[in-house]
Order: structure tokens, then sequence, then C-alpha cells
């Protein structure tokens, strides 16, 4: 398969792009919200409009639903996503909850994924429980009680976790914290007792939790596929999770970068438009050609999964490690150079640059993808 | 089965049937590549075998069309047959510039019977092919270029060029049998004075001079035109100059572009591209283990090299589908000659003291320190890296003033 979009994708990315630019802009969403101190940090509105579009369920198979469509066109969407950096649980919900729930039974299907589909519910995951990424450790435990477990411990990093519905949570029903099997996911719902969010607001304006669970009792029936067997569906979150962050960090990297060109055209000293230093084109033009290399492997990865190859774990890894460092110097580089208005709230380059912060912590950051890319290679 | 699977299928058995073992192992060194030429010798049947079976398949340029020697398959076509090449780790058949860039110019703006003419051995190897486009005082500002083609009109030797200059960087002047050298012929008119001349080598006045480099190796010549008499046409159709006499900057760029693409490493292959692990194997070797930190930079190497593979492939379709922004091969060679020298440095660490023997039998004579030593180059030659980011930001970002 060629590395560029079909015509059917590129109608897609038009629809996308089209939409989000009208109606998720950072004016609309990030600024809105933030300035109003919203408690979930995006906007339910939007959120139907994207069900309208099919987006939401975009996923899911036809039999459930969606749209059957695959991690392409998933990642489509959340360039635009990235590039307006419009704040919306569609990464939570519609990628990583839906890749968990896919391997749901068709109960426990009935109950989340026509809410999913039609806008109305949002989804969380809880999987970290350290400050970082660590999903090889699990200590949260669920004990056997009566037909059902009880939920002990705690999460962090749960984004959306206090607007959400239903969280997925990875927990551990055997082994050791740092064993590979003995995982089972729940869903829990939102109301389940004993269940405490602490929302914190980060950096770049989203909400997350602090997520504590004190013997929290769930039936048998939610269980995500079968007990102790949950590392693998993990691993499926994981790799669609990490490969679509690393399209909204390309979407972000691009938007950056663009405002940032436009920038160097406007802004005048020394009598002429700063773009013709050549001490600036030349970085420009390096960002460029970094932002360019990691759309590339982010589109591969995304082919990859969409194919079942097996080097789409290892590529997954790449692509995220790639677009963190593409996206960071996208930023950096941004805010440098906007100068001294780089620094003000009323420029746009400031939020991407922490909006990139927050995403190059989702699901690893480069150091531990680029970490991960050593293992799977043997060293 | 769809007709590309079946292709694959076909591919695959008849590379089975006619690429021998030893040609599907990794290039050791020079020798083992094969160039062709009035002068060219096998270094073994095996690579005499490989050759003359992909010359009789049209396999040495598979995406020409088949009356100048190629196969004639589609741009998919050939991606199979280079993914089920790099698959068995086939060496390429036959490495020549009159492939990667005479051969491009040609098809575009060549004349029919000049296609003919000159396509057709360069396909079979018989004509080696030099380029001459650098001069002493001419080196990233190219178009400055003074070598100069004056026109005799001679109604009983026949019309013809008497050019005079120097040429500098012609990789394998020494060895070739035919340059394409660009030419001043009107020294008015900066741009558009420029031809596009082909010259035979063997012509008097023609001579070389190899220059050593850090290396040791000497892949580039200088190259001395004295007096040079090119005939204004090699027979019917066929003049001496590719497209316009005048106009030889338009073929120049084009090539130009070829050629940063050839040493951007595009379409190199996954393997090739990551190094971390054998570079462990290597440590392993002498009972070693590489540094936290060392491995940590070939970690963040190898995600970039990895990354670069899926550009490069990304690159190669966007091209053939005629997607790619046409000055996306400045980036391209920017990003993978600066990814090449980075690779050669962590080699260069990685082996410690062992890469720095110079003519040792264990190091093939030297090949880690030489080969670090060319990487250098990479980033020169074709356009250095500076130029590309110009290009980029005038071309590409349309940066002001750029």
């Amino acid at each position: 398969m060629p590395l560029y979009h079909t015509e059917d994708q590129a109608m897609l990315a038009e629809t996308a792009s089209g939409f989000m630019a009208e109606e998720g802009t950072i004016a609309k969403h990030l600024r809105h919200w933030r300035d109003r101190d919203c408690k979930d940090g995006f906007g339910h509105g939007l959120w139907k409009q994207m069900a309208e579009l099919g987006f939401t369920g975009m996923l899911l198979g036809e039999e459930d639903g969606g749209l059957g469509m695959g991690h392409v066109e998933v990642g489509i969407v959340l360039e635009q996503i990235g590039r307006n950096l419009t704040p919306s649980p569609f990464l939570t919900s519609s990628v990583l909850a839906a890749t968990a729930l896919k391997h749901g039974s068709d109960d426990m299907k009935g109950r989340y994924l026509p809410g999913l589909i039609e806008g109305e519910s949002v989804f969380a995951v809880a999987i970290d429980e350290t400050a970082k990424h660590r999903p090889g450790r699990i200590a949260c435990r669920a004990e056997k009680a009566g037909n059902g477990f009880r939920l002990s411990g705690s999460k962090s990093f749960v984004i959306h976790g206090a607007s959400a519905d239903m969280l997925v949570v990875a927990a551990r029903t055997s082994g050791a914290d740092e064993d590979a099997g003995g995982i089972t996911l729940f869903a829990v719902p939102r109301d389940a007792a004993n269940m405490h969010h602490d929302p914190v607001r980060l950096v770049d304006s989203s909400v997350a939790t602090h997520t504590r669970f004190d013997g929290v009792e769930l039936d048998g029936d939610a269980v995500i596929g079968e007990v102790d067997g949950g590392r693998e569906i993990l691993d499926a979150m994981l790799r669609a999770g990490r490969i679509g962050a690393a399209a909204e960090g390309v979407g972000v990297a691009g938007g950056a970068m663009d405002i940032t060109v436009d920038y160097l055209k406007q802004r005048k000293q020394f009598g002429k438009a700063i773009g013709e230093f050549q001490a600036l084109q030349h970085r420009a033009s390096h960002l460029y050609s970094e932002i360019e290399i990691a759309r590339a492997v982010t589109i591969k990865a995304q082919q990859l999964l969409d194919e079942g190859a097996e080097s789409a774990e290892l590529m997954s890894s790449v692509a995220k490690a790639k677009v963190a460092k593409a996206a960071g110097l996208a930023v950096r580089e941004g805010v440098q150079m906007h100068g001294g208005v780089g620094m003000t709230d009323e420029y746009d380059i400031g939020l991407y640059m922490k909006r990139d912060r927050a995403l190059q912590e989702f699901l690893g950051d480069a150091y531990f993808h680029a970490n991960r890319v050593a293992q799977m290679s043997g060293y | 089965m769809s007709s590309l699977e079946t292709f694959r299928e076909e591919t695959r058995r008849w590379l089975e049937a006619n690429c021998p073992p030893e040609m599907r192992e990794p290039v050791r060194d020079d020798s083992d590549i094969y160039w062709g030429g009035r002068n060219a010798s096998f270094k073994s049947d095996a690579q005499k075998a490989w050759f003359e079976a992909c010359v009789a398949k049209g396999y040495t340029v598979p995406a020409w069309p088949r009356e100048y020697g190629g196969a004639g398959l589609d741009a998919v076509q050939a991606k199979v047959l280079r993914q089920e090449m790099s698959r068995i780790d086939a060496r390429p058949p036959l490495s020549s510039f009159g492939i990667w860039m005479l051969g491009p110019a040609l098809l575009k703006f060549g004349t029919e019977a000049q296609k003919k003419h000159f396509l057709v051995p360069i396909a079979r190897g018989e004509i080696r092919w030099c380029q001459g486009y650098s001069e002493p005082g001419s080196g990233s500002d190219l178009v400055s270029l003074q070598t100069f083609g004056e026109e005799v009109i001679d109604p009983v030797g026949g019309d013809h060029w008497v050019v005079n200059g120097q040429k500098v960087w012609t990789s394998y002047a020494d060895q070739a049998d035919w340059i394409f050298c660009l030419v001043r012929t009107d020294k008015a008119n900066k741009y558009q004075g420029i031809t596009f001349m082909l010259i035979d080598m063997a012509s008097e006045g023609v001579s070389t001079r190899p220059i050593k480099l850090i290396s040791g190796a000497s892949p580039f010549c200088e190259t001395f035109l004295d007096d040079v008499r090119v005939p204004k046409s090699y027979g019917e159709g066929i003049p001496a100059q590719v497209g316009e006499i005048n106009r030889g900057w338009d073929v120049a760029k084009y090539l130009l572009g070829h050629e940063r693409e050839m040493i951007s490493g595009a379409g190199g292959g996954e393997r090739a591209a990551a190094i971390g692990a054998a570079m462990k194997r290597h440590a392993a070797k002498t009972g070693d283990e590489l540094d936290p930190v060392l491995r940590a930079e070939l970690a963040m190497f190898d995600v970039d090299a990895l990354a670069f593979t899926a550009m490069g492939e990304k690159f190669l379709d966007e091209a053939k589908a005629g997607m790619a922004h046409p000055a996306q091969p400045n980036m391209m060679k920017y990003a993978g000659t600066e990814l090449n020298k980075r690779r050669h440095e962590l080699m260069m660490s990685a082996g410690g003291s062992h890469s720095l023997e110079w003519e040792s039998e264990q190091t093939g004579g030297g090949k880690p320190a030489r080969g670090w030593l060319r990487t250098k180059a990479n980033s020169i030659e074709g356009g250095t890296s500076e130029i590309m980011l110009n290009v980029i930001s005038k071309r590409i970002l349309d940066l002001p003033g750029a």
C-alpha cells in the first residue's frame, strides 16, 4: 500500500480539516472552555457534532453501529484535533476505550457503544499509576468477591476521568506488580461506589484525575474480555492510542510550524521580514524536514496496524518517539522565533507548547519509546 | 489472486532462479559493485551471471520502457521488485550514474533518437558515465561555472564545439567512458547560457587526475578539458546536448533532484537503517557491552533512522504518483545525509579503538574509519546541507528573500 491517503481518505481529511478549522478552533474551544474554567475542559456540543459526522464510532465495526474504519482514518481526525488544539474525548473514548470494548461481551457493547456512537457518552482510561507511563507495572488490585470483584488502588493521569461515564481500568487479578500476566480490564461505571476522583487541571488546560478505588464493588460482567487476559487487550489499546497520539502530535507540530512560518513572513525588524534572515530560515527548514519525517512514520505505523502486521508494535514506538521529538522542536522553535510575543497568552504559539508537553507524556514519552525500540531490537 | 500478487510470485520465482547466493550477501567493498563500462571486468562468475540475467530481463533499469533496455514496470510493480530484492538482500546488478542521473534526464529532455542511442548502452552496462558539474570556482554557486564551449561552424569537418575548462569532484572520471557536462555557451546570460553536453572521454584534450581524500580513497577526480572538439551531432536526430542549447540549467536542476534523492538513501531498506543491535553484538564479540549513555544515543538514532526509512518509502511513493513537492528531494538529501553522518559517528564510538585501525585485516583495511570519513562528503556533494536548507526555505516554505 502506498504511503499516502487513498481517495476516500483524502476526502475524509478534507471533511475533518474543514470541520475542525470551522467548529473546533482555539477561540471557540480551547480558550473558551479554559477561560470559563469548565470542569470538563471540552465541549459536549462539539462531541455531538463529531458523532453526527460518524467520527465517534469510526473505529467500531459496522455490526456494532460504527463505520468500520481503520487507524489511518482515526489519524486523519486526530491530526486536525492536534492542529486546532481542539479539546475532545475522541482519543480516550473513540480510540482507546473503543479498542477495549471491541473485546467486550455483546451485553457490554450494548451497554456502552450506542452512547459513544451518539456522542452522549465519554470514556476514560485508567492505566498509569506513577508519574511516568509504566504499563508493565500494574499494582492496582481486583480481588474476587462473591460473583464479582473488589477493586483497590489508585491511578494517575486519567484524562477526562471525572467527566467520564465509564472508565476502562487496568487492574491486577493475579501475580506480582511487574508480571506481564494477571491483568484484567474492567469497565467501571461513573456511579460506582467508593471511586474517588481528584480532578487536576493540567498545563494544557485539560483536566485529568488522580482516581482512588477504595474497594469498588464490580459485577462479573464488568470484566472486558477474560479474567487475567487483559494484557493483550491493553497492548492493543496502547498500540492504537500511541499511534493516535502520534497523529495528534503531527497536527500540533504542523499547526505550530505554520503559525511560526507565517509570523516569520510578517514580523519586521531591521527594516525587513525576519524570515529573510538565514539564521531563522535554516532552522525553519530543519523543522519542516523533521515534521515531514514524523508524518511519514506515523502513516506507516497506522497502515501497519490496519494490516495487522507484527511490526506495528515496533513502529508504534518509533512513531510516538519521532513525533515527540519533532513536535517538541516545533513548539520550542515556535516560541523562540515569535520572540517576546511568544511568551504572551494572547498569541497561540504558547498553547501549542503546552499541549505538546501533555501529549508527550501521554502513553509514553520519547525516552520511554526509544528505550522500547532498543529493547524490541535486541539491545 | 490479483495480478499484483501474481507478479510478486513470478518475481520471487525469477529471483530464486537467477540471483546466485553470492549476490545475496552484503556489499563488502567497492569491488563488489559492478559499474559496467568499456573497461569493466567481473569480480566473479556469480556477479557476471546475475548482471546478465538482469540485463536480459530489463532489471538493471526495471522502470524504463522496454525499447530502451528496461522492463517497462509500472510504479507499483517496480516497488514490488524492490521489496522482493531487498527481502533476499539481492545486490544491485549494475550501479551507474547513467542509470541514476543521465537516464532520467534523457527520458525527460532527450530526443527519441538520443534515447535509443544512449539509453540502451546504459541499461546494458556498456558505457560508464560521469558527471561534470562543479568547477574549482563554482561549488555551491554552481551557476557561475566557466568551462566554455565555443561554437565552430565547419562545413568540411562538421560543426562542433571547442570546449575549454576544468571540472572538479567528477566521480570516477578516471574510469568513465563518457561525461555529461555543464558547459557555458553564452557568457552574457548566466542561467540561460549553459548547455548540457555529452562528451566522449576518449576525445583528445580530456584528461583526469584523481583527488586523494581524507579517507585515503580517490572516488573523485579533477577533469581537464583542453581544446576538446565535441561534434554538434552524433547522428541523425542525436545532438551533442540534452535539451536545447543554452537551456542546460533546466536539465541540470532536474538532474540535481535525482542526485539528491540518490545521496539521501531513500529506499535504502529498513534493515540497514537501525544500528543499535549490531553495535551491541559488535561489543559482545570483545566481551564488552554498550555504555548506557551510548545505548541511549543509539536508541534515539534508531528512532530517527527507522522513521527516515518510512520517509523514504513515502517520498518514493509520492514521487511515482506525481504528488511529491518538486523541491522535496532537497529535504530528503538534507535529512538523509545528516542521518548518515550521525550513523557513522555512533558506529565509530561503538567500535572503540578497533574502529581506528587504518590498515588491519580485522577491519578490512580500515573500513570503519574510512567509511566514517567518506560520509563527511555526503552533506557537501550534490549541494551542501546549507544549500538544501536555502532551497527548502525558498521553494517549500516560501520565506521572503530566500
